[in-house]
């Protein structure tokens, strides 16, 4: 622990002290004989305080540490992880994962990324800001954010608590074609959940907020204030009846579409034929207006990074230009099975956003007139290879364009081929604090279940 | 117990060179503030995994993780700080993080000696991935594989993974209380795609348990695996869209008991109770189902994959009655939440890993066999659907509402299973859907060792089972309205 508290105090002596591992690493892997071989060191280091009905609950001190590594002999492969980073261990670890490829199969996609596709002067994305907070102001601010949410209304009677919690963490990928990169990253935030309470029962809701630098964080007073109300309004909820309804997605559940529809198009579902969507390039998949784009270089986002997990260098490209799907999301395996280059999405997709439109949440449920606002989902009612799509959902009945009651023990189901080219309206309230960025989002119909 | 004590001691104190009396100068670090319990998990864990996907495996790995939990609880305030580095003088400092929770004094005594807890002997204390060379593994892959083509020539993809896990846990803590246990765990999953007429299903299914690599030709279970997940990618394929609205439902057994995990488990966790923030907080005593429903969660069934010998703050597990009857018995509990609520520890103290902070969980929870034939159930419901498999499910356990999505499924008409219908959520609400329970069948089964149960970001392996279930009414969320 101490050795690693070292490691991370000061940046540059750390991101050289990771770069000698790696590369002792990888001269361990040459050494046991490899004809190519990748590892991957972080490390990292937090603290989660959370506050619950005005009295501190847990104090949460996190440092962690891993070393994953890949060996390749040929065309054959195997990965070995371990977190003791001492000289034996390191060589335990290249051992186990040598030992491994004896038995694995030839596969002539296998091997590191092209040479050519690797980042060369990796852009800095400003998404390291320490925070050196103490137990004492986390305590304070979530305090201050409980308090805000429990101040609300008197029917917030119970809560879960606040958390502030803070992490540090620095990672470092090399490999044998001569690569070897870091990314420092910081990751900061503030959230609370609370508890309403009325004669017919109890509703939870929560929100939070989340920053590389915490002085981007929102206030711990609007945080609360924010759940407060989110808890406050679901309070009376009703199941209506079985019926086929427009249907918006609030923000932060919106974005949970087009994670099925990375799911789809993701290389690895593609050459397993996993997917609704295989040979869909050039091909219409959503309403002629829309426009997905991954901006990996959005300074301070959350889903931003030089580089994606095999080095290759990230760009700003589109996935779907009006409306047609433009490429796929690959890394250089899957790249190399369907006979195409990698797209620099080995770990995912960085920073994806669906193009905002004119409307706000309120503007968009009055084009909607009549319908349902989804605010939270639950389950894992998606089918991937067939599209088939059923989730559990709560949220509110809309007419006449406003709010009229919570719902709650409902299904909203279709089939995602079909709900993305139903979408008519994507929302300006963009949620900008995941990987996938989107607004609120209309889609034409779905069935909804109830009573 | 004894045994997997002196295992432990080998193999996590002793490389570190940490002996009793380190442990007590540890402990008399964290009880010098005013801490009413503390302890110390120490944890090593070896993992491996196998995959096999267009007819060959293509790739494997291997990981070790090891490290030292240090928790400190006054009242209801937790400290926590962990290192991966066993050794003293991290262990120390880890000590002083977590310390810091209460003001300095001292509310509790150091332990002047010792005592072994006494746990229970419900697997073998081997390390499963040894229990198999290494090219047997890939032939087992390669075995599954190709029993899965043989099925049917629609079968266009077969993946599958085989993985263990060995584990050793040895918790300290500052009644004086040491506890270890040695864990194997293996787990073979198959996931099938077949093709028709351009339309393309999926069949899942797999299994395993706490025990070595051996399980897997026993019983003829992984090519077992391999026919059944063919059998329901088959099945998918004649599937027409689901009904959608409120309706009576069939539940199969095993598996489908995920219902009690989601419906009726997650509440009745200690930590929901305490706080007052469970559906079902402050109902003990009531009728919360159907006079026919008896639920249990038993962390002592041998070689399961729910089951421990001891829980992860050194409580031996037991089979816990928490609903009788219809009626509400009791919650299950971890140490931190039985003390604040005056109530005993149910061996349900649970934790992901060192790095994790324990709070109750799950063990295997399912519902004892009723009177019906299965039979009966089905022949008894006019219009409905029977669900035989499911994925996952979630809960809210503040509203009470649950789901949990069937993977395979068929509609009732006049008392007979007619047709497949395409997978769909089920949503109900779980203080009340075991009061809407009609049947309960004979034929009790647990599930194939599949389950890991996700909470507060902690992943822990569960088990789950019941008998066939008849439910007056459900809603089914597919399309057809």
């Amino acid at each position: 622990m101490s050795a690693q508290t070292d490691l991370l105090r000061d940046s540059v002596a750390s991101k050289q002290a990771l770069a000698t591992l790696v590369e002792k690493v990888l001269d361990e892997a040459r050494s046991q004989g490899v004809s190519a071989a990748e590892a991957d060191v972080s490390v990292g280091q937090g603290l989660s305080v959370t506050v619950r009905l005005g009295e501190v609950e847990t104090v949460e001190h996190n440092r962690d540490k891993n070393l994953g590594l890949t060996v390749f002999f040929g065309h054959k492969s195997a990965s070995a992880s371990t977190s003791d980073f001492s000289a034996a261990a390191i060589r335990d670890t290249v051992r186990a994962a040598c030992s491994i490829a004896k038995y694995t199969a030839e596969d002539e996609c296998a091997g590191l990324a092209d040479l050519k596709q690797l980042a060369k002067d990796p852009p800095d994305l400003d998404l390291h800001h320490p925070w050196n907070l103490s137990a004492e102001v986390a305590t304070a601010m979530a305090r201050e954010c409980e308090d805000a949410a429990r101040g609300v209304d008197r029917r917030i009677k119970n809560s879960e608590g606040a958390t502030v919690s803070s992490y540090d963490g620095l990672e470092v990928y090399g490999n044998t074609n001569g690569f070897l990169g870091a990314i420092p990253a910081s990751r900061q935030s503030l959230s609370c959940s609370v508890i309403a309470q009325d004669d017919a029962g109890m509703q939870r809701d929560y929100w939070y907020s989340v920053a590389r630098d915490a002085s981007d964080l929102q206030t711990p007073e609007q945080v609360g204030t924010i759940a407060g109300h989110r808890a406050l309004r679901r309070l009376g909820a009703r199941q209506p009846g079985t019926r086929e309804t427009p249907v918006v997605y609030e923000a932060p559940v919106a974005s949970t579409l087009l994670s099925h529809f990375v799911g789809a198009v993701r290389g690895s579902s593609l050459y397993r034929q996993a997917s609704f969507l295989l040979d869909h390039v050039g091909k219409q998949v959503f309403s002629d207006w829309v426009r997905i784009v991954e901006q990996p270089h959005l300074p301070k986002a959350m889903g931003s990074t030089p580089f994606d997990n095999e080095g290759v260098a990230t760009r700003e490209h589109d996935l779907v230009t009006g409306g047609t799907l433009k490429r796929y999301v690959l890394d250089s395996y899957s790249a190399r099975k369907l006979g195409l280059q990698t797209t620099g999405n080995a770990g995912g997709v960085h920073n994806l956003t669906i193009e905002p439109g004119e409307r706000d949440l309120p503007a968009l449920l009055k084009y909607m007139e009549t319908g349902l606002l989804i605010t939270e989902l639950i389950g894992f009612g998606v089918n991937i290879v067939t599209g088939d799509y059923s989730r559990g959902a709560t949220g509110f009945w809309i007419e006449k364009g406003e709010i009229q009651y919570p719902v709650e023990e409902i299904t909203v189901a279709g089939n995602l081929k079909s709900i993305f080219t139903d979408i008519q309206a994507v929302g300006n309230d963009v949620d900008t604090r995941g990987n996938i960025r989107s607004g609120s989002i209309l889609v034409a119909s779905m069935t909804v279940a109830g009573n | 117990m004894t045994a997997s004590l002196q295992k432990a001691r080998e193999s996590l104190l002793e490389p570190a060179g940490i002996s009793d009396s380190e442990l007590e100068r540890l402990m008399g670090r964290l009880l010098s503030h005013q801490i009413d319990y503390a302890d110390l998990y120490f944890q090593y864990r070896r993992h491996e995994s196998w995959v096999l996907e267009e007819g060959k495996v293509k790739t494997g790995s291997h990981s070790i993780e090891q490290g030292v939990g240090v928790r400190a609880v006054s009242q209801e305030k937790t400290g926590f700080a962990y290192s991966d580095e066993i050794g003293l003088p991290p262990l120390l400092d880890a000590a002083s993080a977590a310390r810091a929770i209460a003001q300095q004094g001292q509310n509790a005594k150091v332990p002047v000696a010792w005592q072994g807890a006494q746990g229970l002997d419900l697997y073998a204390p081997a390390d499963p991935l040894a229990s198999l060379p290494d090219a047997s593994k890939v032939k087992l892959l390669e075995d599954v594989e190709a029993e899965a083509r043989r099925q049917d020539p629609r079968v266009k993809q077969v993946m599958a993974n085989l993985a263990a896990v060995h584990e050793v846990i040895m918790v300290v803590r500052s009644d004086g209380v040491l506890a270890a246990d040695v864990r194997p765990l293996v787990r073979l999953n198959v996931v099938v795609i077949v093709e028709h007429n351009g339309r393309r299903e999926q069949g899942v299914a797999g299994g395993g348990g706490r025990c070595s690599y051996q399980y897997f030709y026993d019983k003829d279970a992984a090519l077992g695996y391999a026919r059944e997940a063919v059998r329901q990618a088959l099945v998918n394929l004649e599937a027409t869209d689901a009904p959608a609205g409120t309706m009576p439902v069939v539940l199969g057994p095993g598996w489908p008991g995920i219902l009690l995990h989601e419906a009726i488990g997650h509440g009745l966790e200690g930590d929901f109770n305490r706080k007052g923030t469970s559906a079902f907080a402050g109902r003990i005593g009531e009728q919360v189902a159907s006079r026919q429903c008896t639920v249990v969660d038993d962390g002592t069934l041998r070689d399961r994959r729910g089951s421990l010998n001891v829980d992860d703050e050194g409580t031996p597990t037991q089979n816990t009655v928490l609903i009788e009857n219809g009626v509400l018995k009791q919650y299950m509990q971890d140490t931190l939440n039985a003390r604040l609520t005056g109530l005993a520890p149910t061996g349900n103290g649970r934790r992901e890993s060192y790095a994790h902070v324990p709070m109750p969980r799950m063990t295997n929870t399912y519902m004892l066999a009723g009177d019906y034939d299965p039979q009966e159930i089905i022949a008894s419901v006019d219009k409905g659907i029977y669900a035989a498999n499911f994925g996952g499910g979630q809960v809210d356990i503040t509203s009470g509402k649950f789901v949990f999505s069937a993977s395979e499924a068929y509609l009732i008409e006049k008392g007979k299973i007619t047709r497949p219908i395409k997978g769909a959520t089920l949503i109900g609400n779980g203080p009340d859907v075991l009061t809407r329970v009609s049947k309960v069948g004979n034929d009790l089964q647990l599930d194939p060792g599949v389950g890991t149960c996700g909470k507060e970001g902690q992943s822990v392996p569960v088990g789950v089972g019941q008998p066939t279930l008849g439910i007056d009414g459900l809603t089914v969320g597919g399309t057809q309205n």
